[in-house]
């Protein structure tokens, strides 16, 4: 009994010592990230939707039937470049309000990070089977010109302008590019992987246990930033149209930003 | 003395509750000792996913309170086939859906006890485990396979029953309170359990061995018109059908989601809207799987076609507008994409493709 007494006093000394207020703890930490919409400053869901309410840049009224989007490889990086990764992937559904909020415990150290993660799957990801993700249709035929892989987004809705007063359909959906070959075009391009890259620096790992990042999601710039998109000229069929899908790619980087003032 | 009292006392009800403790265990035993010797204990079984299925989806849904067994699905088939469910034993689940037709009728319209017809056209029964939102019938009223096998008993359409009389029936009845004590014990016999067996059985129909799923197994090769009409059927351009259907990594052909794919400007039916109470879903129903459609004309939730032709004209170039139609509907001011003839016969030969022999002679679906 002495003994493990011994061995008790002796151990807590060293954990003791080891323990001290210029030390960074690693800690279990909750993280959560919220992902909320906005059409610019508005806030958006699903109650939003079907209504042909918002005007992009180009002055067309717009209607949003359905928003799911996949973001991958979501993380936490250090100063160090080392990651914690949060999660593989994740179909963001505004419409089924599904994933809307993500939480995770991780083992990881007090310091300042960076999120990030990729629009889409990027590279060999884009290659693998989820049959999560098949069994919600959101994979992209394999047998077909596109080759395969996995939307990066749906985005359907209508919308109306100054030559189509009738509500007329959009399917803004992003996908790699693939030039398809055919009598106009019958020296392709090379496919493209256009998903993206996206990094929110400044996030916070306090003592406490729990960090909050909330993400924005800014639909209207998918329309204006840098191109100004015509929906009279660009609404169907966007799949296999390489150059939609590069303007859809440009236009994506500043949709996302890091929400301060929730 | 007084103490003396009091501890006697003490010392009785121990004596008391040992014995009852006793009485407790012998019970226990006995009654269990009784299902064993009697075969009352069911028998789980998993269900038998097609290799598509299990390398391509997720997993079915099985209710944890309702899990499969042989004793539940052989009760569930015999409920099925039975007319004792309906007021005047002349209907049974099986006169609407017939197995040699995909677990449809081939009418635009069922036909209930006196001959009354419904107002939605039957719907194919197979792969319903795979329905990962639960949304039954055309328009999603029904929340789980069980909660969807209460309605067609009392609809006066349909059985036109009771719940009271047809437990009573069935208690009375030469063979099913001893299947009842098979499947799921001495439980009464009462609605909760007769939606459990029928929801049990419809969780076996399975249908996953049609020419297209061997050809995605690399068995056997499509003919060029099946080939073309399968790019018909994923091109963005032309037949668009696959953001709704899926493609080659969704065995289920369908998403089971709802949607307006543009029959009418107005509408005699709402579907979901009438369900959900939101105008913006009106017009809409769920999304039915393309297998089989061979053996189950006429289409689509009112039977209003009864070709296929019919149907592909009318994604080609018989689309109307309404404000809720669905945004995947293209071109809607010139009726659809305009196939040409040859897609039209190629996307129609893929479409057989889907057609699963295997499933409607399954001899183990006849009652």
């Amino acid at each position: 009994m002495k003994k493990i007494i011994f061995y008790f006093l002796v151990s807590s000394f060293f954990i003791l010592g080891c323990s001290s207020d210029n030390d960074v703890k690693l800690q279990n930490t909750k993280i959560t990230i919220n992902f909320n919409h906005s059409w610019e400053d508005e806030k958006v869901t699903k109650d939003d939707f079907n209504d042909v309410k918002f005007t992009n840049k180009n002055g067309e009224k717009v209607s949003i039937e359905k928003y799911r989007y996949l973001l991958s490889n979501i993380r936490l990086v250090d100063a160090n470049n080392i990651e914690t990764k949060l999660s593989d992937y994740l179909l963001i559904n505004v419409g089924e309000e599904k994933n809307l909020s993500f939480s995770t415990e991780q083992l990881i150290l007090e310091g300042t990070y960076s999120l990030q993660f990729n629009f889409g799957f990027s590279g060999e990801d884009n290659e693998k089977d989820y049959n999560d993700l098949n069994s919600v249709n959101f994979n992209v035929p394999s047998d077909s010109p596109l080759n395969g892989g996995y939307h990066y987004m749906q985005f359907d809705g209508k919308y109306t302008s100054s030559s189509t007063t009738t509500p007329a359909p959009f399917n803004y959906h992003a996908v790699k590019a693939e030039d398809i070959k055919n009598p106009a075009q019958p020296t392709p391009r090379e496919p493209r992987d256009t998903s993206f890259g996206v990094t929110f620096s400044d996030i916070l790992v306090n003592e406490g246990g729990e960090v909050i990042i909330n993400v924005n999601s800014n639909i209207a710039e998918w329309f204006e930033n840098p191109h100004t998109w015509d929906l009279n000229k660009l609404n169907t069929v966007l799949m296999p149209d390489y150059d939609a899908q590069i303007l859809m790619n440009e236009n994506g980087q500043s949709v996302f930003s890091l929400q301060t003032d929730m | 003395m007084k103490m003396d009292n009091q501890f006697s006392v003490y010392k009785q009800i121990c004596k008391l509750s040992y014995l009852l403790f006793f009485l407790l265990l012998l019970s226990c035993s006995s009654e269990k000792n009784e299902q064993e010797d009697e075969g009352y204990t069911p028998v789980f079984v998993s269900l038998e996913s097609p290799q598509l299925f299990r390398d391509k989806i997720i997993a079915p849904v099985i209710p944890e309170n309702n899990p499969l067994t042989k004793e539940g699905i052989a009760l569930g088939k015999k409920l099925f086939f039975d007319k004792i469910l309906s007021k005047n034993n002349t209907v049974s689940c099986a006169t609407c859906h017939n197995p040699k037709k995909a677990f449809t009728d081939n009418l635009q319209f069922s036909k209930g006890i006196n001959d009354n017809l419904g107002t939605r056209n039957s719907m194919p029964l197979f792969n319903l485990a795979w329905n990962f939102d639960e949304r039954f019938a055309w328009d999603g009223k029904e929340f789980g396979l069980e909660e969807q096998a209460f309605e067609p008993v009392t609809n006066h359409l349909e059985m036109n029953s009771n719940w009271k009389e047809v437990a009573n029936k069935l208690q009375n009845h030469t063979e099913y309170p001893t299947l009842f004590k098979q499947a799921f014990g001495d439980t009464p016999i009462d609605s909760n359990l007769v939606v459990k067996a029928i929801a049990q059985f419809e969780r076996t129909l399975i249908s996953g061995n049609s020419k297209f799923d061997k050809f995605l197994r690399g068995e056997i090769e499509l003919s060029p018109e099946e080939e073309n009409g399968f790019a018909v059927f994923i091109d963005e351009a032309r037949g668009d059908c696959f953001h709704c259907h899926g493609s080659e990594k969704n065995p289920l052909w369908t998403d089971n989601k709802f949607h307006n794919n543009g029959l009418d400007t107005n509408f005699s039916d709402i579907g979901l809207g009438a369900v959900t109470g939101d105008p913006n879903d009106n017009g809409k129903f769920r999304t039915p799987s393309l297998r089989n459609l061979e053996f189950t004309a006429p289409y689509m939730h009112d039977g209003r076609f009864s070709t296929l032709e019919e149907v592909i004209d009318h994604y080609s170039e018989g689309l109307q507008f309404s404000t809720t139609i669905d945004p995947l509907m293209k071109k809607i001011d010139k009726g659809g994409t305009q196939l040409t003839n040859k897609d039209k016969k190629d996307l129609k030969a893929f479409l057989l493709s889907l057609s699963d022999y295997d499933f409607i002679n399954n001899s183990s679906f006849n009652p």
